[in-house]
């Protein structure tokens, strides 16, 4: 016999994140990720081509109706380029946010059959929609070459931007999918926010046409610091590191706060689902 | 030494109101959680839930312990909490008081082929399914091939399983869980699926992880199974333990005290007390009644091969000409040995009907082995099975002289009319 030994036993109020567990498990993680990639464009045509279409069609679209016929400006960067290096972290966030908030509800087989580190399934969602970041970020250094931009040293400060786009849409996805397992309407709610999120982030304008002393309110959205850093980091943006810094902390912020109360309410998951 | 597994005074309460129709809208939540922010997650008492849920104990203040390399059968009705102690042990849901130790690693089985994804292959779903059942990648690895010839399927192996036939599908699925390889492992009625050879080859790899000192926790409806496998047995009524000890004690406790009504065997059987019924349109089924050749109300049971005449009375609420009959005859072990159903029935009548009725199933020769057969009972109103009892009576067969040879019948099943005669050897001089 092992020297292991647990207690099951009733868990009432707030649960800490058992990390010991979570890294038992961590193949099991790196599985679900690995199947919702596999199984994302499975039988279809254009297979992961849609993971850059949409980004790309987007920004046609962006460039012809906010640029071309609303006089939106970029700060600096072509327009095109400018757009899509925020809609590249956007659809990926928007997009890892409606699939895991969903994700509990799509495996009920797994919630109710068997036992693992519940966080994984929404968290898995997210991972997945990595390889479509990888895509589109594939697709923007194609268009920062044709339109001879240059790539500086700060593009290593990139991946700590997806790592916040990453909490934060694991943060909002962890939260939305266990209210998810009493109250579908979050099915219905999430394409709404999703689609008004877009204004309130700085994808199709640049910061600087919010004045200044709503800027802060733009701070309290975690995908601000997202869009910003990435066009900070590739196309040399000027960095506004005030709302970028208290947006990358409000990314951590979600992410902590989605954890908890996930790992509140986790344990009746499989009762009500 | 310490018991690999404690149980100690596990309760499990559900409520109902909120499982299946909650009453709380998201509106509601919405304007309590102005009032009252945060309160709503996951706090037991939700200050606006104050609908009345109906509240009922799955489980109540059930402990037993498991030594190491015990199998232990649980056995119970449907709805005594098999699933719900397998399901709280297994770590799936919490328990609502008592808690449970566990001394080594645990892997459980409470279904075949959870997590199977039916756009992935054969091969990938090994791994997905490996690895949502606990195991490691290296060990999924290590025993790939294992688990492929297991299965047989070793030419559809890059096939989308969404592609095999239901077979192919249940014999994957118990390969990768046989391969499992935890110290306690909770298996919940996953014998119950595939065609009988597979099953013969479950139960075969069951014994073998069984006697490999394997410590197992065996839910089953299947006496049979639970009577090979397991070496003891606890068993469960309404949520409560009422019985721990060998298998077989078990079993036969099972068989006669929790399973149905004792004096279930009587000529005439009252259906207004039955325990174990389900209804999804009112008790319709009334009562029955049992009588043997020349219509004699049967009293201590059947001779063996006799004629049974079982009068079935129940009541149509509505006109219909759609509705009928079955009665499933199970051996002691729980296994269906004979079902009879009016649908069978070449030259029924079909005019609509109402009220109260009577329809008489006449077996002209009872042919099933001496013993006692417990008797389910269902009524089918435009083919929806409206009214069903569990157990509703039993009758017991008795040794006779089926054969007019002055000698019983024994072994087998049933006895069937046969004949023998010598013929005359094609060498014989």
């Amino acid at each position: 016999m092992s020297s292991f030994e647990l207690t099951i036993k009733p868990r009432r109020g707030w649960q800490p994140v058992d990390l010991h567990e979570l890294v038992v498990y961590h193949e099991l993680l790196a599985f679900l990720v690995w199947r919702d990639i596999k199984i994302r464009y499975r039988q279809t045509l254009l297979g992961g081509l849609w993971a850059i279409l949409q980004p790309l069609i987007a920004m046609l679209i962006f460039t012809v109706v906010f640029n071309r016929l609303a006089g939106v400006k970029s700060d600096g960067p072509p327009y095109p380029l400018f757009a899509f290096a925020g809609l590249a972290p956007w659809t990926f966030f928007s997009t890892a946010v409606s699939q895991s908030s969903n994700s509990l509800v799509t495996n009920q087989q797994l919630v109710s059959k068997v036992y693992f580190p519940r966080v994984f399934i929404p968290i898995g969602a997210v991972g997945a929609l990595l390889m479509d970041l990888l895509f589109s970020m594939g697709l923007l250094f194609v268009l920062m070459a044709i339109y001879r931009w240059p790539i500086t040293a700060s593009a290593a400060l990139l991946p700590l931007f997806i790592f916040a786009a990453v909490l934060a849409a694991s943060g909002v996805g962890l939260t939305l999918s266990a209210l998810n397992v009493s109250f579908r309407d979050v099915k219905y709610a999430v394409p709404f926010l999703i689609q008004m999120g877009i204004f309130v982030t700085p994808v199709i304008y640049p910061i600087h046409y919010i004045p200044q002393r709503w800027q802060v309110l733009m701070g309290l959205n975690p995908m601000t610091g997202v869009v910003l850093g990435f066009r900070y980091a590739l196309l040399g943006a000027n960095a506004s590191w005030g709302v970028m810094g208290m947006s990358l902390a409000v990314s951590v912020g979600v992410f902590i706060f989605g954890l908890l109360v996930f790992r509140r309410m986790e344990r009746r998951f499989a009762d009500i689902i | 030494m310490a018991p690999i597994l404690e149980v100690k005074g596990i309760s499990k309460e559900y409520r109902l109101g909120h499982a299946f129709n909650r009453t709380e809208t998201f509106r509601e939540l919405i304007q309590r959680t102005v009032r009252a922010p945060l309160a709503w997650f996951g706090s037991k008492d939700r200050p606006g839930a104050q609908v009345k849920d109906e509240r009922f104990w799955a489980l109540r203040d059930v402990s037993f312990n498991v030594a190491e390399g015990d199998v232990v059968g649980i056995i119970g009705r449907n709805g005594a909490g098999k699933s719900t102690l397998l399901k709280v042990i297994s770590r799936i849901t919490d328990p609502t008081e008592g808690s449970v130790v566990l001394r080594g690693r645990m892997a459980s089985l409470l279904e075949v082929g959870t997590g199977f994804h039916p756009e992935l292959t054969g091969r990938e779903n090994i791994f997905l399914n490996g690895a949502i059942l606990g195991m490691r990648k290296a060990e999924i690895v290590a025993k790939f091939d294992e688990i492929v010839a297991f299965a047989e399927i070793d030419k559809f192996l890059d096939t989308p399983v969404k592609h095999y036939s239901s077979g192919m599908y249940v014999r994957l699925a118990f390969a990768v869980a046989a391969h499992l390889n935890p110290e306690i492992l909770i298996v919940d009625e996953v014998l119950a699926v595939g065609d009988i050879a597979f099953q013969r080859k479950c139960l075969g790899k069951m014994n073998e992880v069984s006697r490999g000192g394997r410590t197992v926790l065996f839910v089953s409806h299947n006496m049979a199974a639970v009577e090979n496998l397991c070496k003891r047995g606890v068993v469960l009524d309404h949520g409560t333990k009422v019985f721990e000890g060998s298998a077989k004690d078990a079993i036969h406790h099972y068989l006669t005290s929790v399973s149905g009504n004792q004096d279930a065997t009587g000529h005439v059987i009252d259906f207004a007390g039955a325990s174990d019924r389900r209804s999804f349109g009112g008790q319709l089924l009334k009562r029955m009644e049992f009588y043997t050749d020349c219509d004699r109300p049967v009293t201590e049971g059947i001779q063996i091969g006799a004629q049974l005449k079982i009068r079935v009375h129940f009541e149509l609420p509505n006109p219909t000409n759609s509705f009928n009959i079955g009665l499933g005859f199970d051996n002691p072990f729980g296994q269906r040995v004979f079902t009879a159903h009016s649908l069978f029935e070449p030259n029924r009548s079909d005019a609509e009907r109402s009220g109260p009725q009577v329809f008489v199933c006449d077996i002209p020769s009872f042919t099933l082995m001496p013993g006692e057969y417990s008797i389910r009972v269902w009524l089918d109103i435009r083919n929806a099975e409206v009214d069903l009892i569990n157990n509703a009576a039993r009758i017991s067969v008795l040794e006779a002289d089926y054969y007019g040879t002055g000698k019983v019948p024994w072994n087998g099943a049933f006895v069937l009319k046969h004949r023998w005669y010598l013929e005359q050897a094609a060498d014989a001089r």
